[in-house]
């Protein structure tokens, strides 16, 4: 993975000290809080409804052990001994204190971490495939061009205020686990036909009120241009994006207003004129980023077999194993999502344990999931069981991914100055209802996400099954979708129609799952059934005949 | 860098740092619509919603560009910046308005080379602010102009650092 040179370092370094420095003014009254507002955010230092939350990039998604053991820490030093994965391969903590700020930086600097541009209106921490480098279906590895992106985009001078945030994320493959197209830039890497990788970009997609799916703004950019053309895009949305109107800022608005073939017009003409501005960095650069992402040392000609004798082993990795492209290995996913837990959160010392497993399993590599988990990307099939054993001992094992007790949840209410509802207790109790009755092991894949206001954090939208709360008359209520997908499939979901109370979409779901179960053919998930009959036997099942 | 010490007034703006040693424009900017209607004014003042290309045709008259932040999270003159530097203005890029401390570093990146905020700017807190950054990731409008005296190594992004200069 990719190492800081002394450059690289000397950022980071220098970013510590100026946030040291604008705390300092602050707390002596030389910045006003708003003043102070978008410089905080900028280091990922929001201020939410019981205390400071810090949100600590982890680019494209990627941690080597030192690192989540340096997030292990923070999590006993300056926080509660717990931290939240998030939804953008992220890490944040909840109980921080403003004066601890500059010291936490400090930290991660000497591990190659920050916390720069992971909040407020600039371009945010890149995302990209949690099995990049891994996946058999790949056509590259498609972090160095995140990475590269990360270098482009850090303290990038003319796109300091844009009129909201940007989100990028990057992918390399036909099969989506980033949710590309509902970024403010979605990336997919490919081959053409005559064997060159290029860059299709997706513009304009994303979640919150508005929610769009991004179109195709230009099928291949070569790999020599992708950051004059990402700077195009950029410039385009800098100059003319509303800013009217915090609520229409995102690009996807500029895009949907002007149309994706004025939006193109324009990006291809700020593009002509930047080939000529010289900003794209030396090709030598790229090939200097791939070398940090060349396949650790797999050994050659293992075997492929695991023994499945024991029969709650054979399902974790029926469930949580994906394939590799290596004969022999699998990328295993550890599940933050056991029945009645808080979707994502992780305690220090399970942090730890997860560094410790990464080392010793993974070629001392782990991954963030935009769904919230951590995935070992190269483990042996050899070694799976011992593995298993060490997760299944410390309450890792769940082995639900993908499944409906695998719930992407925001924080909601019970910590977010936004929402208007909480999310966590929801999906603790969703997670338990379909422990208890069995029927989450008869689903099979249902992705189900849970927002607690209209923002979307919980990418409601773009769950097969959705849940976004709201605030009714000074009560929290749940509003159901049907039908989203955040996969290459991508679609948004539709609202069944009026909200229930917290109990009342906790059976809601249930109905919902039970339709699915009456009516579904071979081989279908419950998306496929969905899509296939419609919403409207679902609504009789929920709101009864019309 | 020249400092308060020898501000000067051009119009309302009080000029509080300034990276040029030429003489400055001595008359108030206009609006970019009475600009171009007026062939003796060499001095022009951007407003967020202006586009800086209409500017263009008329660089070799001008003196001065002042760019208007009325709001400092307003990030639309930093484009306007750059997009004159590009086109080979050479004249002074002034940044009024909400200019706070922490954006002195990315406006001089964009080519801003003087600087009359609303209110004074702490003077040390600036200092610092300017010498910030040790390095750039990124070309910017310093890149080309900037000698390698200035912190930033000259705007000399880290991309060709790395890889010696073409």
């Amino acid at each position: 993975m990719y190492k800081y040179d002394q450059y690289d370092q000397a950022m980071v370094d220098a970013r510590v000290e100026e946030f040291r420095d604008q705390t300092r003014r602050r707390l002596e009254g030389k910045l006003t809080e708003d003043q102070f507002k978008p410089l905080r955010l900028m280091n990922g230092l929001y201020l939410q409804l019981h205390a400071y939350m810090l949100r600590v990039a982890v680019p494209y998604g990627t941690l080597d052990s030192r690192q989540m053991h340096a997030l292990a820490d923070i999590a006993d030093k300056y926080d509660r001994g717990y931290g939240h994965f998030t939804t953008r391969q992220n890490i944040q903590y909840n109980w921080i204190k403003l004066e601890d700020a500059p010291d936490i930086l400090a930290d991660l600097a000497k591990v190659e971490m920050h916390a720069i541009q992971t909040s407020g209106n600039c371009i945010r921490n890149i995302s990209s495939d949690q099995f990049a480098g891994a996946a058999a279906d790949e056509v590259t590895d498609p972090r160095p061009y995140a990475e590269l992106l990360r270098q482009w985009s850090s303290f990038h001078p003319e796109f300091v205020a844009l009129p909201r945030k940007f989100k990028i994320a990057v992918i390399a493959s036909e099969t989506d686990r980033a949710a590309m197209k509902l970024h403010d830039i979605g990336i997919r890497i490919v081959r053409n036909d005559v064997g060159e990788l290029g860059a299709q970009f997706y513009v304009g997609g994303g979640m919150g009120r508005t929610p769009m799916i991004a179109p195709l703004i230009r099928d291949f950019v070569p790999l020599d241009q992708l950051i004059t053309y990402s700077e195009a895009c950029l410039r385009v949305y800098n100059r003319y994006g509303r800013r009217d109107n915090k609520f229409k800022a995102r690009i996807k608005i500029l895009v949907h207003e002007m149309g994706a073939d004025e939006y193109r017009r324009q990006v291809d003409e700020e593009f002509a004129h930047l080939l000529g501005q010289g900003i794209e960095p030396p090709f030598a650069e790229l090939e200097r980023i791939r070398t940090y992402f060349e396949d650790p040392a797999f050994k050659d000609r293992l075997s492929d077999t695991v023994d499945r004798s024991d029969p709650d082993f054979a399902l974790w990795v029926d469930r949580n194993c994906h394939a590799h492209k290596q004969a022999g290995y699998v990328s295993a996913t550890i599940s933050l999502k056991p029945v009645g837990g808080i979707p994502g959160d992780a305690s220090a010392a399970q942090m730890h344990l997860m560094a410790e497993l990464a080392r010793e399993y993974s070629f001392d590599e782990c991954r963030v999931t935009h769904a919230q988990n951590i995935v070992l990307p190269h483990v042996e099939k050899a070694r799976l069981y011992a593995l298993w054993q060490v997760l299944e001992e410390n309450g890792l094992g769940t082995a639900n991914l993908d499944q409906v007790g695998d719930i992407i949840a925001c924080p909601g209410l019970d910590y977010c100055s936004l929402a208007n509802a909480r999310s966590i207790p929801l999906a603790q109790k969703i997670s338990q209802r379909f422990a208890a009755n069995g029927k989450g092991d008869t689903l099979g894949e249902l992705k189900l996400k849970i927002s607690g206001c209209i923002n979307a954090c919980g990418h409601h939208h773009a769950g097969h099954i959705g849940i976004l709360g709201v605030d009714r008359k000074g009560r929290e209520n749940y509003q159901l979708l049907l039908g989203g997908s955040e996969a290459e499939d991508t679609s948004l979901g539709k609202i069944t129609g009026p909200g229930f109370d917290e109990d009342g979409v906790v059976d809601a779901v249930e109905k919902a799952a039970d339709i699915y179960l009456a009516r579904r053919e071979d081989g279908e998930r419950f998306l496929d059934t969905y899509r296939r009959i419609g919403m409207e036997p679902f609504k009789e099942a929920l709101y009864g005949q019309a | 860098m020249i400092s308060s010490d020898q501000t000067d007034w051009t119009g309302l703006d009080e000029v509080q740092f300034r990276f040029r040693d030429d003489t400055m424009v001595d008359h108030p900017a206009v609006t970019v619509d009475s600009f171009v209607d007026q062939s003796n004014a060499a001095a022009v003042r951007l407003e967020p919603g202006d586009n800086a290309r209409d500017l263009l045709p008329h660089l070799d008259r001008l003196a001065l560009v002042e760019v208007n932040f009325p709001a400092f999270t307003d990030g639309r003159g930093y484009s306007a910046a750059r997009i004159l530097r590009e086109a080979g203005y050479t004249g002074e890029l002034r940044a009024v308005g909400d200019v706070l401390i922490d954006q002195l570093a990315y406006m001089r990146r964009c080519g801003f080379d003087s600087f009359a905020a609303d209110r004074p700017l702490d003077e040390a807190d600036a200092k610092a602010a300017f010498a910030r950054w040790p390095y750039v990731y990124q070309p910017a409008a310093d890149t080309q102009s900037a000698s390698s005296e200035e912190p930033s190594h000259g705007g000399v992004p880290i991309w060709t650092l790395r890889h010696g200069r073409s």
